[in-house]
C-alpha cells in the first residue's frame, strides 16, 4: 500500500541528506536555502523514496507484535522465510520525473498504478522476474509532485554478486 | 552555480567521489531515514545465513542518493526535471564510489534550455554499480 498522507518535514529532510552524505545546506539550513536560488529547503531528489515511513503496512519495517524475518536469537524470526534475495527481491531500477521540487510543509498523498511484468533468465541467478510500479505523488492540492517508476526483480538464487 | 548552455558541450563531463570507505554504519543511517530495513542491509547474520549473500550490502537507493548528489552539485539546486538509473552491481561495505556525469544533449524545451545527462557511477575496482541519466533545467 501507499503512503496515504506523507507530511514532508524539515528534519526528515536533513536527516535524509546526513545518509547520503550531502552536506549541501539547501537541505538543512533555511537561511542559507532562502537566500539561495531554491529560495527554501527543497528535498534532495531521491527523497520522495522515505515515503515508506507513512506506509502503514510497509513490509520491511519491523512491527509491535508481529515476527520479523530478520534475526534474533536466530539467523530468522519466521518459519517461512523469503527466499533467495531476502525481503521482496532487489530494486533493480528507479526513475522520477519531478514536476516541482517539494518542500517542508508539502503533504503528499501517493497512487499505485498498475505496470509491466516480464521474465528474464539470468545467467547466474536463474530466472528474473522483474516488475514496474508507477507511484504518483500528489499535494495537498491535488497537483502532481513527483512520478516515480520503479522496477523491483525476484531471483531464483542470490543475485551475482560484483 | 548553475550551468549554462554557452559554456557546455556534448561530451563534457563532472565526476564526484560520492563516498570514501562505505560504513555499515552509513548503511544503517540511510536505512533509518529511508524507512527502509530490509535486514539484507544491516543484519550479517540473516544475509549470510537465510538469503545467501556473502553479507549485508547497500540499498540500490543508498547509491543512487550518493550519485544524486553528484547531479545536483553540477546542475545546482531546484533545477532537475528527471533522475532514474539501472542498478547494475551490489555496492559493499568498503567501496569507493565515484559518480560521473556526461553531457549528453542540449536542447530547449519550451523555450527553457535543458541539459541531458548519461549518468554512471563506478566502484574501486572499476565496476559499475550504477547507470542512468538525468535531465536538467539550465540557464542560456
Amino acid at each position: 500500500m501507499p503512503a496515504k498522507r506523507f507530511p514532508v518535514e524539515a528534519g526528515h529532510i536533513m536527516m535524509f541528506a546526513r545518509a547520503v552524505g550531502d552536506p549541501n545546506k539547501v537541505y538543512s539550513d533555511e537561511d542559507y536555502a532562502k537566500a539561495s536560488e531554491a529560495g527554501g529547503i527543497v528535498a534532495p531528489p531521491t527523497f520522495v523514496q522515505s515515503s515508506a515511513q507513512f506506509d502503514e503496512d510497509y513490509h520491511l519495517r519491523p512491527k509491535f507484535g508481529e515476527k520479523w524475518f530478520g534475526s534474533g536469537k536466530t539467523p530468522t524470526g519466521v518459519a517461512e522465510p523469503p527466499g533467495a534475495g531476502g525481503g521482496g527481491g532487489l530494486h533493480a531500477e528507479q526513475h522520477y520525473e519531478y514536476h516541482r521540487q517539494l518542500r517542508p510543509g508539502d503533504v503528499l498523498s501517493a497512487t499505485q498504478l498498475p505496470g509491466k511484468t516480464w521474465e528474464k533468465e539470468g545467467r547466474r541467478s536463474g530466472k528474473l522476474v522483474f516488475a514496474e510500479t508507477i507511484t504518483e505523488y500528489r499535494d495537498q492540492k491535488g497537483e502532481l509532485v513527483i512520478t516515480a517508476r520503479s522496477v523491483g526483480v525476484r531471483t531464483e538464487r542470490p543475485a551475482a554478486q560484483a | 552555480m548553475a550551468l549554462s548552455a554557452s559554456k557546455l558541450k556534448v561530451g563534457d563531463t563532472h565526476t564526484e567521489r560520492v563516498v570514501d570507505d562505505l560504513t555499515r554504519t552509513q548503511i544503517v543511517q540511510y536505512a533509518g531515514a529511508s524507512g527502509d530495513y530490509n535486514p539484507l542491509h544491516s543484519d550479517d547474520l540473516f544475509t549470510r545465513e537465510v538469503a545467501g549473500y556473502p553479507g549485508v550490502f547497500a540499498h540500490g537507493m543508498l547509491t543512487m542518493g550518493l550519485t544524486g548528489k553528484m547531479v545536483t552539485n553540477y546542475v545546482g539546486d531546484a533545477r532537475l526535471r528527471k533522475y532514474g538509473v539501472r542498478f547494475t552491481s551490489q555496492v559493499w561495505p568498503g567501496d569507493t564510489l565515484d559518480a560521473t556525469a556526461t553531457v549528453k544533449e542540449i536542447r530547449d524545451v519550451d523555450g527553457v534550455k535543458v541539459v541531458e545527462l548519461d549518468i554512471a557511477t563506478v566502484n574501486q575496482n572499476g565496476a559499475q554499480v550504477l547507470s542512468g541519466y538525468a535531465e536538467a533545467r539550465i540557464d542560456s
